[in-house]
């Protein structure tokens, strides 16, 4: 049973949203999703100052045997990518909703609403919808 | 690895169990409307008696010209030992195998390539090859594009003096995703390109520079400052190089303060024969930054758990099979026949052989040159150093002078009136180290001839 910490909001193709203090969010990959990629090898990052559209791939998370496209949960501008994941994509693995953060990005008027994110509670039932 | 046909009764046992009665009846639920009929215009087939007749007569109309054309390909002596090895059943094969791991020969044979042509150009990391200089300049661009991710232009400067055709393959490759080619001009004087002339590009948004050594021309471009300029603006430097000059030149690794990002070139010089043109092979390398943003197949060597030297196809991730849509490339194998030929041939000269072969190559195309400017209405287009070709000027048009060459068996080298018409008549010739002393004098003596004729005319 994955992880799933209730202070976050979700989306269907397993990224996580957390809200900072500055009004910009932290976005990253699930417990689940890092655990169905396996060992991550490779982790490329936006650079900041990019603007991305909702469910615009802006990353890309790289195992040994696949590499799968994240996507924006929600339209901003992205303010940083998590330096650390370059030398140490790992992080992904064992830190998943913290230390292995993707990005983090300033959303645009009403792209919060417009993401419809899912809650915790929510985000367990696709991931029991998948058989989690 | 043996590839073993069906017999008809293998067919005809496996149709029966299936209960189908013709092969054709398994085809039955496309539309009639969606096949494809039999091909128009292909003639009947013939047998290898007749294809190999077929062959040695179209083989007699080109005959066996004394060559002294260049221009992207090149004779080299290939020693006998290159073919006779290449073409080991072990060997024989067109392509990286399915399955790549169960043929660990296959593979390590890729990795001393991909070695030599790392250390060759100077740089951190090769690919098991692409299918030609052409395609793998194509290529390079659409990865410059890819990894320089501070441009946001997908614009690409390409020098006049790039080969006419590569310019036109990148192109046709590149354009339609959205790649911009800005063609730059080059010192009529020297034959370069200046890299004074590169400055109205200052402060704009430029994907990646692409530079040859030695230009189309023969001629040596500044490489140290055009790389260094390019850095200074955050442009991306592409190598176009041939490799046998990289026995005498600067690889493209050490090209300014911080080396050329990406390498390609036209691996034919290296044990290929010119054979009317291809099959050839390209080469690419890179620096390990930029590796995840490389096309096609790169071979790893490892450790299996019993602590043994293996090696196994690696980053495969960048490819169709795992990124689909979003691979690096559609290229999915290599020309594994003709890179195998080349990692013989390097092994066979070594670092000695090659140097010898590149600077036997100069010196001859020096001699040609000296010989040739002594006639009367010749003279060289550019100043300064060449590598194993030059551009000539002639007083008078080059058609005729080149027919009367072809009728005494000369080939006497690629008319630029297609491709540089600003020139005049104008001819790129090249000798390289399979050209004696004799040859020289015979393509002097018939140029003379032609060259009276053609004033008397």
């Amino acid at each position: 049973m994955s992880n799933v910490p209730a202070d976050l909001k979700y989306t269907k193709s397993h990224e996580w949203v957390r809200t900072l203090s500055d009004g910009t969010v932290e976005i990253g990959i699930t417990d689940h999703a890092q655990h169905a990629l396996g060992d991550l090898v490779f982790v490329e990052v936006p650079e900041a100052g990019r603007a991305v559209r909702q469910d615009e791939p802006c990353a890309v998370v790289e195992s040994v045997k696949a590499a799968s496209d994240v996507y924006a949960p929600l339209a901003g501008e992205i303010t940083a990518g998590n330096p650390r994941l370059a030398d140490a994509p790992e992080t992904v693995n064992s830190d998943p909703y913290g230390e292995g953060w993707l990005m983090r990005l300033r959303p645009g008027a009403g792209a919060l609403a417009a993401a419809e994110l899912l809650s915790a509670a929510d985000y367990h039932k696709v991931l029991a919808a998948e058989g989690d | 690895m043996a590839f073993i046909p069906h017999t008809e009764a293998d067919v005809a046992a496996m149709l029966a169990t299936i209960g189908v009665r013709r092969i054709e009846d398994l085809f039955e639920e496309i539309p009639a409307s969606l096949r494809a009929s039999s091909l128009a215009g292909v003639p009947e087939q013939l047998n290898e008696m007749q294809v190999g007749r077929l062959m040695s007569e179209r083989a007699a109309v080109d005959g066996t010209p004394l060559s002294f054309i260049g221009a992207g390909a090149y004779e080299h002596h290939i020693p006998a030992a290159v073919w006779a090895i290449t073409t080991r059943g072990e060997f024989y094969s067109a392509y990286t195998p399915y399955q790549a791991e169960a043929s660990q020969g296959t593979l390590q044979t890729i990795y001393e390539f991909q070695t030599m042509i790392a250390r060759l150009t100077g740089m951190e990391v090769a690919n098991a090859s692409m299918y030609d200089g052409g395609s793998a300049t194509a290529e390079a661009a659409l990865m410059a594009v890819r990894a320089n991710r501070k441009s946001k232009s997908a614009r690409i400067l390409v020098p006049t003096t790039l080969h006419p055709h590569y310019r036109r393959v990148a192109v046709a490759m590149a354009c339609n995703q959205g790649l911009e080619f800005e063609e730059l001009p080059y010192c009529t004087v020297e034959g370069v390109t200046l890299p004074a002339s590169l400055a109205r590009y200052d402060g704009e948004d430029v994907t990646a520079l692409i530079i040859q050594q030695p230009n189309f021309f023969g001629r040596l471009e500044d490489v140290d400052a055009l790389t260094d300029w390019a850095h200074a603006h955050g442009i991306l430097v592409i190598a176009v190089v041939n490799p046998t000059s990289l026995a005498l030149l600067k690889p493209p690794g050490e090209w300014g303060s911080e080396g050329a990002d990406i390498a390609v070139g036209e691996g034919q010089p290296l044990g290929v024969p010119l054979s009317s043109g291809g099959p050839y092979f390209g080469f690419m390398a890179t620096r390990m930054e930029y590796v995840r943003q490389m096309p096609g197949r790169i071979v790893g060597r490892t450790l299996d758990v019993a602590g043994q030297e293996g090696f196994t196809l690696t980053l495969q991730a960048r490819e169709q099979h795992i990124r689909r849509a979003k691979a690096t490339s559609n290229i999915c194998t290599n020309q594994g026949l003709l890179m195998t030929a080349a990692t013989i041939y390097m092994s066979l000269m070594g670092p000695q052989g090659l140097a010898r072969t590149a600077a036997a190559s100069h010196a001859r195309s020096r001699e040609l040159t000296a010989m040739l400017t002594r006639l009367p209405g010749v003279r060289l287009a550019f100043n300064g150093p060449h590598f194993h070709e030059a551009v000539l000027l002639l007083d008078r048009a080059t058609e005729p002078v080149l027919e009367a060459l072809a009728a005494r068996g000369i080939i006497g080298g690629l008319d630029l009136a297609p491709y540089y018409p600003e020139l005049g008549p104008a001819l790129l010739v090249c000798a390289t180290e399979t050209k004696t002393a004799a040859d020289l004098e015979r393509y002097r003596a018939a140029l003379s001839d032609a060259m009276q004729t053609a004033r008397a005319a």
